[in-house]
């Protein structure tokens, strides 16, 4: 059966304009790739292509480690989501699951400040936090960067969502064997909660990867530098000269998240888009 | 149980949001021994303040420029996605590569392809008989440039909302609107999809809003509000005023600012949700 004219005609405009957009979303990338790759004589040319004639990734990618702590950047960048991760599951599952199983005086309050404190915009705590941190001492440290972060508002409510749909039998159960309450929250709730916590996780980690405007507030020292701003203090150093290793430094710093994202398409959309079911 | 919880939400969020505003009505300056409650002077300033009104007016230009090019860019993918069978994953990935990139990362590639002599933009404005711009370096286009950054990185993040709202739609629908005449996709996108996507849209829409009111690591790394205070913007203006001069006072009283139209915005979503967009 030959599909009918129309149909055809209907695939061709879809496949054009959908071509022309991912054109426009991949020209960054693949100019960016395309200058890292090219030697400092072939970027300051007006005649544009797109494959280098000489190919200079290897040297740009050598000079940017060179000149840029990179690998201090990325490990800042670890210590910095993964503390930020992990302090947050620590404090919101046992809010969680008391606001979604057990009953005590002021819930339904404390679940309305919940809420409320997701809507809280993190630009619009950061004046008073930074002089909290100040009078504390603790700015320009890892602290400074993660304390602010480990409260998400977001994933208590997102683990209470979550934990509402547990049943009440399966906590009965483990109260009948003994079992304490914090119990409860890291052997039986937590081993259910595995898909929304990594949903979470994702959100968070790339939230806070990629944050720029907290670290820049906070810190002075090169050395604590997060992989945005040791990239954006590396475009200022140089100053606009050396595009190849600025381009191959920017690769560097986006490939961690974006190579996470090619191998685990749909669990990131699904986590970065969370915000998306509230 | 909620006790560590509720203590942090107090201290980092509640405390300080309150702070924000009560530090809005004093003349604190960091390291500042002491500091007064000087009533509405801070709003006054700000009010008389040239800078304020370019940086409040830059800022509603750049959310009205790119929540309606970003939401109507995400809806549009979305649907010439959903509409064919073929290369669906694929799309979906490409499109939604600039959420996932860091931006810091990402504006420094965009400053290098706007870069007036040797950059990508120019050059294949040249090669079709066009004069290039200085773009970021220009009064009349950096605040353009910068709303194009904007929409490039909103709208895979859109289009992947608008997919989840368009699978959400029962099938039986289109079925019943093509029995009732509905022919042809103009009258299926007008009379069902459309109104089903009413809560999709208005939560996109708002949710686009919000993220464009907080616009600061494009315009801090690349024009720093400049040439001339062209594109300054109300988060810009806040950490220059609160974190480089130290006016912690007068930087709050511009967070509550920032705050109020967040506030709006919140409150338009939350009204068009409860009046039922669902069947508009």
């Amino acid at each position: 059966m030959t599909p009918r004219p129309r149909a055809i005609v209907w695939s061709v405009a879809r496949h054009s304009l959908l071509l022309a957009g991912a054109a426009f979303i991949l020209l960054p990338f693949v100019w960016m790739i395309s200058t890292a790759s090219k030697p400092q004589t072939e970027i300051f040319t007006k005649s544009i292509h797109f494959i280098p004639h000489s190919f200079a990734l290897w040297d740009n990618f050598a000079t940017a480690f060179g000149k840029a702590n990179l690998w201090r950047f990325l490990l800042n960048g670890v210590v910095v989501t993964v503390s930020i991760f992990v302090l947050q599951v620590l404090i919101a599952l046992p809010a969680a699951y008391a606001l979604a199983k057990l009953r005590f005086a002021g819930r339904e309050v404390l679940f309305a400040l919940v809420l409320f404190c997701i809507l809280i915009p993190p630009q619009a705590t950061a004046i008073p936090v930074f002089l909290l941190f100040h009078q504390f001492g603790i700015l320009d440290s890892y602290a400074a960067l993660i304390v602010p972060f480990t409260i998400s508002a977001f994933g208590i409510f997102l683990m209470r969502q979550f934990f509402k749909t547990v049943p009440d039998d399966l906590i009965e159960a483990a109260r009948m064997d003994g079992i304490s309450e914090f119990g409860i929250v890291w052997r039986v709730m937590l081993p259910t909660a595995i898909p929304a916590l990594t949903a979470f996780g994702i959100f968070s980690v790339v939230a806070h990867w990629n944050d720029y405007f907290w670290p820049l507030i906070v810190l002075n020292s090169e050395h604590l530098r997060t992989p945005p701003l040791g990239v954006a203090s590396f475009r200022n150093e140089e100053a606009g000269t050396n595009y190849g290793p600025l381009m191959a430094a920017a690769i560097v710093i986006i490939a961690p998240l974006v190579v996470a994202f090619l191998l685990a398409q749909r669990r990131f959309i699904e986590g970065i888009t969370l915000t998306g079911i509230k | 149980m909620v006790a560590p919880a509720f203590t942090l939400m107090c201290l980092l969020l509640l405390g300080p949001l309150l702070g924000v505003i009560a530090l809005s009505f004093t003349d604190y300056q960091l390291g500042s021994p002491q500091f007064s409650w000087i009533g509405l002077a801070n709003y006054q300033d700000m009010f008389g303040d040239r800078v304020f009104w370019l940086s409040l007016r830059n800022t509603l230009t750049y959310v009205a420029i790119v929540v309606p090019a970003a939401v109507a860019l995400g809806l549009a993918v979305a649907l010439l996605i959903e509409s064919g069978g073929s290369f669906r994953a694929w799309y979906r990935t490409i499109y939604f590569l600039p959420v996932m990139a860091t931006l810091i990362a990402m504006s420094i590639v965009w400053e290098f392809m706007l870069h007036p002599q040797f950059g990508l933009i120019n050059g294949l404005l040249h090669g079709i008989g066009f004069e290039g711009f200085s773009w970021l370096q220009d009064r009349r286009t950096a605040l353009y440039a910068l709303c194009v950054i904007g929409v490039w990185q909103a709208l895979g993040f859109n289009m992947v909302l608008f997919l989840a709202g368009l699978v959400s739609i029962p099938r039986q629908l289109y079925d019943a609107a093509e029995i009732d005449g509905a022919h042809g996709a103009w009258a299926r996108f007008r009379l069902v999809t459309w109104p089903m996507l009413g809560p999709t849209t208005v939560f996109v829409v708002v949710i686009t809003g919000i993220r464009s009111f907080q616009v600061f690591d494009t315009v801090h790394v690349l024009t720093k509000g400049g040439p001339s205070k062209s594109s300054e913007v109300l988060i810009h203006t806040m950490y220059v005023e609160g974190f480089e001069f130290f006016r912690s006072g007068y930087g709050a009283a511009l967070t509550v600012v920032f705050l109020v139209f967040v506030l709006l915005l919140t409150l338009v979503k939350s009204a068009l949700a409860n009046r039922g967009v669902h069947y508009v």
